[in-house]
């Protein structure tokens, strides 16, 4: 039997009841409800535990507890328990996630009374989310008061939902987009990573959404990206604090960690620009963007080398991707996207050019469709424009191979014949997963991108 | 007859007196690679106990039904002395013992030697979950890296895992074969049917029959999965464990239709070898027939971490396999409402809604016998009982074909029995101390009651119910060994120390139970095994400590020869 735990469950308002209930006992005005929302602490489960680690929450934001059902899983030094609900309501915030610690007698969730309450407790979690710590010192099993009114300020940062701006996707494995079909481990993940299903385009059989897409939405990070986050702008940040990271962040830095599992090499090559600035200048008129020429020719010469646009899915076996999607990595507020320019050896750079255009006006509206950003085969990420003449890209986790572009700039050289002139050149390099693709592979491959640029005829066909 | 049972078998009172050692019977220890069952809740009415009635086979009181005289007379001599329909584990643990009692013994097999579980069953998926435990084991980074290990991905050839599952069934399909042979068991060839009263025909379908008369027969048919109507079976992305067990391919996304043992066995195979799995249970919870406390936590472990979701309170009513490029559709319904709920495309589905007798054909009109919902009927000495609620002479079914308690070790153990019975002893098996066991990673194991059934039980006839548990956390070999997951948990009354059930979530549960079961079967109390010595440091200990650690009013028994004459220090 589980033990139920008398005393984590404990009413944070002591008086303020609803007026319909309690009667015609106090204040008249029937309408006016206030919340009641219960702490749920971290129970003492022996008399030598402390702390306590949330193995799993059993039930999620927003379900409907009944008195004496099996809310938390919590390991204490001994054993794993149950800790039931001693009261009903509905689980309203969750404020210590799974496998987080915390001191015994500390909120880990809290309770509201009706569905009502739910976003007012959950903008309450977040207020006092940094502040739970404090109250164990003070005193572990008490009755702790809350302000039954929200502060505006913290109101509005509810959303667990976001992904407003991605408009619905139709699934074709779906009754005409009515139903969503994700694989079972689509879904959890989603729920880890807070990613909505409802916005995805599956690249599973049938259009099914599977992992991989839910973690594409989630890397490419714009998932978070909802517009009531503000912005973390440098005049914004408060000195001193430690602020969490955003779904996005959190996204991102899953991936950057998860990039630490790839056995990544870099190679680099200086490449002289002269042809292809002549060219651009001569095109730009026509609406040629420099990205999409560069695109363009890391596409060329991708189609030659076809291993360095593969990537290595499982550890056992090379993908060789049947188009060429050059990525390009933009900054956009509080993060990073990278929409794709899909086919980019085939399409020709007119079009190429304004696709551009309507991928960078779409990523900043935050309205990229899923596929626009996530069925990158090669990334290029250029930081150029800032006079960076050299740096070293991190390998997004599914792909093979992501080409740093430097700055092109105006350089003494030497030529064989002896004679010393000036010539504008920008440094590039690749970062690629050694277990698909090797050195021999990037050598050739940037040896034929050198000859592209510097012979740019074939960018135009 | 039917008082002298129940004075001293009904199951759950384990009385001191069934203490009786199995003596004479070393062939019973012939074990068949697991299969025969371990533990016997063997009653003896042996002469000594007065309160019984003599029993001799020769001169059984049976009331002989109208019905049976209709079939013809009795052969006066017979062809065999016993005849079994059906060589599964049931047939074959009833053959060997029924020889070893001198009993002319006969087979009938319409398929191959070895039934479900050898050839569709326990068998092949024991391969099959040995490839599993090992890949989530080389799969598991964190595990390998606590232990210091490096492991680069570990894969596996889908062919080559079938044909481990395969070989392993023939092998053991040999050996049960050849064993039967030696010891001049003859099997005979084709499907039995009952004619009348000690008569069988047996012969392959739409050749000649041959006539077999016997003194006593026992029906060991044995079942084959059930499926639900409404689900379209093709074999191929709709399938039986029949199927699955042949492990033709590897879904990326399987359905599994019902989550008892063969459900959660495969999701643990599945899983391992990379598909998703989600489970569809008409009951509101997950797991409905293991202790709900066991049940928690073996979701929490075998199902939550998985790539495993699943539906609850849900009917697949309608299942379409795979075809013309559509995937397999599954309907669901509400078990309460009957509405329809939900709609599932997934590569594959997994009826594993449990198995139905396989009676059909065996001629169980000819005596008068009605089957219920497939499962002959039969009283607590496995004798089959016929329209008229009269026992059928010389007539015993066991295994899945009764439905009593369908485990291969249990249907071997009431093979047991009957023979015990035909050879002049009369004999009752205790069904509470069958063990039971699902091979997941870790194992689930349990014998006797859940806790719920044990405190209605109390409740009923008026006792105490105490429950004790201990984490494998504690234990040194499963730590040593990074797997500190698990829980025992023992049912047992405080005032006289009967253990009522136990149950085991851990590493080598299934391995670990028999000690609960022998103790069961064997009448021994807690305030006496407490006393019993384990090898340190082992995982037996975890069961060591939960004897221990149970509060029993009563003294150790000072009767019992024991060898331990000292109190151990714990």
């Amino acid at each position: 039997m589980a033990n139920v735990l008398q005393t984590s469950f404990l009413p944070s308002t002591s008086s303020l009841r609803r007026t319909s209930i309690s009667g015609s006992k106090g204040k008249s005005q029937a309408l006016q409800l206030k919340a009641k929302i219960r702490e749920i602490f971290m129970p003492a489960l022996s008399s030598t535990m402390t702390e306590g680690k949330i193995v799993s929450w059993m039930k999620s934001e927003g379900d409907k507890l009944s008195k004496g059902e099996s809310v938390v899983v919590v390991e204490s030094d001994k054993a794993d328990m149950d800790v039931e609900s001693f009261h009903e309501g509905f689980l309203a915030a969750i404020m210590v996630e799974e496998g987080g610690v915390a001191p015994v007698g500390s909120a880990i969730a809290l309770l509201a009374e009706t569905e009502d309450e739910i976003a007012e407790a959950k903008a309450k979690s977040q207020s006092s989310s940094s502040s739970s710590h404090k109250v164990v010192e003070e005193q572990p099993k008490q009755i702790e008061e809350t302000a039954p009114d929200v502060p505006a300020a913290a109101a509005p940062t509810v959303s667990a939902s976001k992904t407003v701006a991605l408009g619905s996707a139709a699934h074709p494995a779906s009754d005409g987009g009515k139903r969503i079909v994700a694989s079972p481990y689509a879904k959890k993940l989603a729920k880890e990573l807070k990613v909505d299903l409802g916005t995805m385009a599956g690249t599973g059989p049938n259009g099914r959404i599977v992992a991989k897409d839910v973690e594409a939405a989630a890397a490419a990070g714009i998932v978070a990206a909802s517009p009531a986050k503000p912005a973390p702008v440098a005049p914004g940040i408060e000195l001193g604090t430690v602020v969490p990271f955003t779904t996005m962040q959190g996204a991102v830095s899953r991936n950057m960690v998860e990039s630490l599992s790839v056995p990544t090499f870099r190679v680099g090559y200086t490449i002289t620009t002269n042809a292809l600035d002549a060219l651009y200048k001569k095109i730009k008129s026509k609406g040629v963007t420099m990205t999409a020429l560069l695109a363009k020719a890391t596409a060329l010469a991708l189609a030659q080398h076809p291993v360095v646009n593969s990537c290595c899915r499982d550890g056992n076996s090379f993908t060789y991707n049947g188009s060429i999607n050059i990525a390009v990595a933009v900054a956009i507020d509080g993060g990073l996207i990278t929409p794709v320019l899909q086919d980019a050896d085939k399409v020709d750079i007119y079009t190429l050019s304004r696709k551009w255009k309507e991928l960078v006006e779409k990523a900043r509206a935050k309205q990229l469709q899923p596929h626009e950003y996530n069925t990158g085969t090669f990334t290029l990420s250029n930081l150029g424009m800032f006079g960076v003449d050299r740096f070293d890209a991190i390998l997004p986790p599914g792909t093979g191979a992501i080409m740093a572009v430097g700055a092109s700039q105006p350089t003494v050289v030497a030529s064989k014949d002896g004679s010393i002139g000036m010539k504008n050149q920008m440094q590039v390099n690749v970062t690629a997963d050694h277990r698909v693709i090797y050195g021999a592979d990037l050598a050739a491959f940037l040896q034929t991108l050198a000859k592209i640029v510097e012979d740019p005829k074939d960018l135009t066909f | 007859m039917h008082s002298t049972s129940a004075l001293s078998f009904s199951q759950a009172t384990s009385l001191p007196t069934t203490n009786y050692a199995f003596h004479s019977h070393s062939a019973v220890n012939l074990r068949f690679c697991g299969l025969r069952r371990q533990a016997f809740g063997f009653s003896f009415s042996t002469h000594s106990t007065s309160t019984r009635l003599r029993l001799s086979t020769r001169a059984h009181s049976y009331k002989i039904s109208a019905s049976d005289g209709n079939n013809g007379t009795p052969p006066k001599s017979f062809d065999y002395d016993l005849i079994i329909i059906g060589a599964g584990v049931g047939g074959h643990g009833a053959a060997l013992h029924a020889v070893n009692k001198g009993l002319k013994t006969a087979i009938i097999e319409g398929d191959v030697v070895g039934g479900t579980c050898v050839n569709r069953g326990c068998v092949p998926s024991k391969a099959l979950l040995a490839v599993s435990g090992r890949m989530r084991e080389l799969q598991s980074e964190h595990h390998m890296k606590a232990l210091g290990l490096q492991v680069s991905a570990a894969g596996y050839d889908r062919q080559a895992v079938a044909d481990h599952a395969n070989n392993l069934a023939s092998k053991i399909r040999n050996n049960l074969t050849n064993s039967m042979k030696a010891l001049g068991v003859d099997i005979l060839t084709g499907f039995g049917t009952i004619l009348g009263p000690q008569k069988v025909k047996y012969g392959k379908v739409g050749s000649t029959y041959t006539l077999v008369t016997a003194k006593d027969i026992i029906i060991a048919t044995g079942s084959v999965p059930f499926v639900p109507k409404g689900i379209e079976v093709d074999g191929k992305t709709v399938i039986t464990s029949d199927h699955a067990l042949k492990l033709e391919f590897v879904p990326d996304w399987v359905a599994i239709v019902g989550s008892g043992y063969i459900g959660l066995e495969f999701s643990d195979v599945y899983t391992a070898l990379g598909s998703e799995v989600t489970f569809i249970e008409a009951l509101d919870q997950l797991m409905p027939g293991f202790d709900p406390e066991i049940g928690k936590l073996a979701q929490r472990v075998l199902i939550n971490p998985r790539k495993i979701d699943y539906h609850t309170g849900v009917f697949a009513t309608k299942i379409t396999p795979a075809r013309d490029g559509k995937p397999v559709i599954i309907e669901l319904t509400d078990a309460k409402t009957k509405e329809q709920k939900d709609t599932l495309e997934v590569d594959a589905a997994l009826i594993a809604t449990g198995r139905a007798p396989f009676t059909n054909g065996l001629g169980l009109e000819n005596i008068n016998v009605l089957t219920q919902r497939g499962f002959v009927p039969v009283d607590e000495r496995m004798r089959v009982i016929d329209a008229n609620g009269n026992q059928v002479p010389h007539l015993y079914c066991i295994g899945d074909a009764n439905g009593k308690m369908m485990l291969a070790h249990a249907a071997s153990a009431q093979g047991i029995s009957v023979v015990e019975q035909v050879t002049g002893r009369d004999h009752v098996l205790n069904h509470l101390s069958i063990p039971a066991a699902c091979f997941t990673h870790p194992e689930i194991s349990m014998v006797g009651l859940t806790e719920p059934q044990a405190r209605e039980k109390a409740e009923k006839e008026g006792f105490e119910v105490s429950v004790a548990k201990t984490s494998f956390k504690a234990n040194t070999k499963a730590l040593a060994e990074n797997e500190g997951e698990g829980l025992a948990k023992l049912i047992y009354r405080p005032d006289n120390g009967e253990i009522l059930g136990v149950h085991i979530f851990g590493l080598h549960a299934a391995d670990l139970i028999h000690e609960a079961s022998n103790a069961i079967a064997l009448g021994t109390r807690i305030q006496d095994i407490k006393f019993a010595v384990h090898a340190h440091p082992t995982l037996s200990e975890v069961i060591d400590e939960l004897f221990k650690s149970a509060k029993v009013k009563a003294p150790a028994s000072t009767s019992t020869s024991s060898p331990v004459t000292e109190p151990v220090s714990a």
